[in-house]
């Protein structure tokens, strides 16, 4: 049986500068994940990740990340993309900086 | 220490220019990400969670004041100010932006350094024993044959893209510092009959499958280094594995193959290609040889070191646990520790670059090591001059004297960094650290390698830990795996797996519980810990850790 469609954001790095970013509904790409546009059908997923992925001269690496809506909008499932909302714990550096 | 050619120079510095243009076109739309990123892997550029990370090799370990003060100088004008040392002797800045990178390699050019095949399908950076040059151990300096070795594979047309990445590690020791036995291939200096030569392994290797190396030629001469090691990658690119990345290995080529019928396979090829090498490497290799002679070592009187030993304990403390004996009795190896209690192992400042690069310059003949248990080394030290240095040392924060202690714990940069991770490592690697100092218990525990690895790849060579820690992802949240009994020395040895993982709360009381058994089982304050596990096997450290598990069993019984 195929697994249950979980909601989703498109989320890549920058292609300059490297950074986290994901897609919004006026697809624009922001550094915030509650940004994000939620995705709750997955045909509408697919596409969006095509879109994303036609756009090579801004993002790299594009792909569907489990996300769940939050008060402040989407919010990550897995503790990696948790990792990417912040940056590292072992320095303040990355997007908690700026937070 | 080697000095470019000008064939050299204007190697690395076409390589930088081309680069140059890559990224150009990449930014104007003229490359797509496919075309690009085996470019960028070439120059040891890669993407990670946060950020670029741009991989710069440290060949075999060496380097030289200037170019540690460069390297200093790169992670403030383009990073942040500090660099990560790996357990493969390179530098890693974790923060660089893409356009910046070839402003980077022409900097890292500008001190004769570059980041070419530092990723990518390519024989790695040539790595050796961190003491070379200086043991008193040692047959002879690995350094000269390792920089053959990187002048041989760098750009060679038939290795550009072998089935998987192939790293080579050379000692000139029988004592095993460069964990020669988990590498592609491993190189032992041996000496028979007054001549030098190899004892070659292959199929060495960490990750998913690991295994350790076995002997493919028992005593290779010199002169035949070159043509041999190509015979070797030679079959392995005929008989890797391309249709599967988890088996691409030559570990497991040696494995499936076997190591009689890759023996076979191996002198058959190097018969071939052997005459093809008329002699023009070993000229090369002596013009090599004559740049890694000894320094003009100072003959300097030792009793004030003696004086100051006796009086100060401070200082006895780092002497005797972070001090290696040199060739020379009036001079003493210093492994200056990355890994200060709190700190993230193998992470240096740009400050303490500049410190470590002054003290070079000042006290030990120009040369600075990177090991591969992420310390730097000052090989050569006049122990005249040890006070001095030790001094210096505490006030940029790096006199911890904790080498080969339990806080001297390698570990891989983990889910804080990598996109490959499966966890984290530095925040463990990090509790464990201070926890083991509150407990005071670091000197009573004695010599202990710990290797934490964030994912099941294995760059914090966690299975030749004496205890070993692997991250992984189980559902959705992190796990830590321990393995006990790894070794990285020559009696290399892969650890073996306690039992079921422990989640991110409990894997530092877990390694207490492991550590507090050893200090009660052991004979004597001589019985190290991987002494006492090879006594008494793995069943007194599994109730220490399976309590609940111990009960059950004690029930049904």
């Amino acid at each position: 049986m195929p697994r249950k469609f979980t909601p989703k954001v498109v989320t890549a790095n920058r292609l300059i500068e490297g950074d986290a970013v994901w897609l919004t509904a006026g697809d624009t790409w922001s550094p915030e994940m509650g940004d994000a546009e939620l995705i709750e059908d997955e045909a509408v997923a697919q596409e969006r990740l095509i879109h994303a992925q036609s756009q090579p001269g801004v993002v790299v690496g594009a792909y569907l990340a489990d996300a769940v809506a939050g008060p402040d909008g989407p919010e990550p499932t897995h503790f990696r993309e948790a990792f990417r909302t912040r940056g590292p714990s072992n320095y303040f550096h990355g997007k908690q900086e700026s937070a | 220490m080697y000095t470019y050619t000008d064939f050299d120079e204007a190697f690395v510095r076409e390589r930088v220019a081309q680069f140059r243009a890559q990224v150009e076109r990449r930014i104007d739309g003229s490359l797509t990400e496919d075309e690009f990123k085996p470019l960028r892997l070439m120059n040891g550029l890669y993407l990670q969670l946060h950020a670029y990370m741009l991989r710069v090799a440290i060949p075999y370990g060496t380097i030289s004041a200037a170019q540690m003060r460069q390297l200093a100088y790169i992670a403030d004008r383009w990073d942040r100010g500090y660099g990560h040392f790996t357990t493969r002797q390179n530098i890693q800045y974790n923060w660089p932006k893409l356009k910046d990178i070839p402003d980077i390699l022409d900097a890292l050019a500008d001190v004769q350094m570059h980041a070419i095949q530092t990723s990518g399908n390519t024989i790695r950076n040539v790595t050796a024993d961190h003491f070379a040059g200086a043991a008193k151990d040692e047959i002879a300096d690995p350094r000269p044959y390792a920089e053959l070795l990187r002048q041989w594979s760098t750009d060679h047309a038939e290795f550009q893209f072998l089935p998987r990445k192939f790293k080579i590690a050379v000692t000139g020791c029988a004592h095993d510092r460069a964990v020669i036995k988990a590498h592609d291939i491993g190189l032992q200096i041996v000496e028979r009959d007054g001549e030098i030569g190899f004892r070659v392994l292959v199929g060495g290797g960490l990750g998913r499958t690991p295994m350790i190396g076995q002997v493919v030629r028992d005593f290779l001469p010199e002169a035949d280094l070159l043509p041999y090691v190509e015979a070797i990658v030679s079959v392995y690119n005929l008989l890797g594995r391309r249709d599967n990345k988890f088996k691409a290995r030559i570990k497991i080529t040696v494995h499936e193959t076997g190591i009689e019928e890759i023996r076979r396979l191996v002198e058959a090829r190097f018969a071939e290609v052997r005459p093809a090498f008329t002699g023009v490497d070993q000229q090369i290799l002596g013009g090599i040889r004559a740049q890694f002679a000894a320094p003009d070592f100072d003959a300097l009187p030792v009793d004030g070191f003696e004086a100051a030993r006796a009086e100060d304990p401070v200082f006895r403390a780092w002497v005797d646990t972070n001090i290696a004996p040199h060739r020379r009795d009036d001079h003493a190896i210093v492994s200056v520790s990355l890994k200060t209690p709190g700190q993230t192992p193998g992470d240096a400042s740009s400050a303490q670059m500049e410190v470590l690069a002054a003290l070079a310059e000042a006290y030990a003949y120009d040369e600075l090591r990177i090991s591969h248990e992420q310390n730097v080394i000052l090989p050569n030290v006049p122990r005249a001059h040890l006070r001095e240095v030790h001094r210096a040392l505490k006030e940029a924060g790096l006199a911890t004297a904790n080498i080969g202690l339990v806080s001297d714990i390698i570990a891989c940069p983990g889910m804080d960094y990598c996109a490959l991770a499966t966890a984290r490592s530095i925040p463990v690697a990090k509790e464990i650290a201070t926890r083991f100092e509150d407990l005071k218990m670091e000197h009573e525990i004695g010599p202990l390698k710990i290797k934490i690895s964030g994912c099941i790849n294995a760059c914090g060579h966690h299975h030749v830990g004496h205890i070993g820690i692997l991250g992984l992802d189980r559902a959705g949240v992190e796990n830590y795996q321990i393995t006990l009994g790894g070794d990285g020395s020559e009696e290399a040895t892969i650890g073996t797996r306690t039992g079921p993982g422990f989640a991110y709360d409990e894997i530092v009381p877990a390694i207490e519980r492991i550590l507090k058994k050893y200090v009660e089982i052991r004979e004597s304050a001589e019985e190290t810990f991987l002494l006492t596990y090879r006594r008494a096997g793995m069943d007194p450290f599994k109730a220490a850790l399976y309590p609940d598990k111990e009960k059950e069993r004690a029930h049904a019984a």
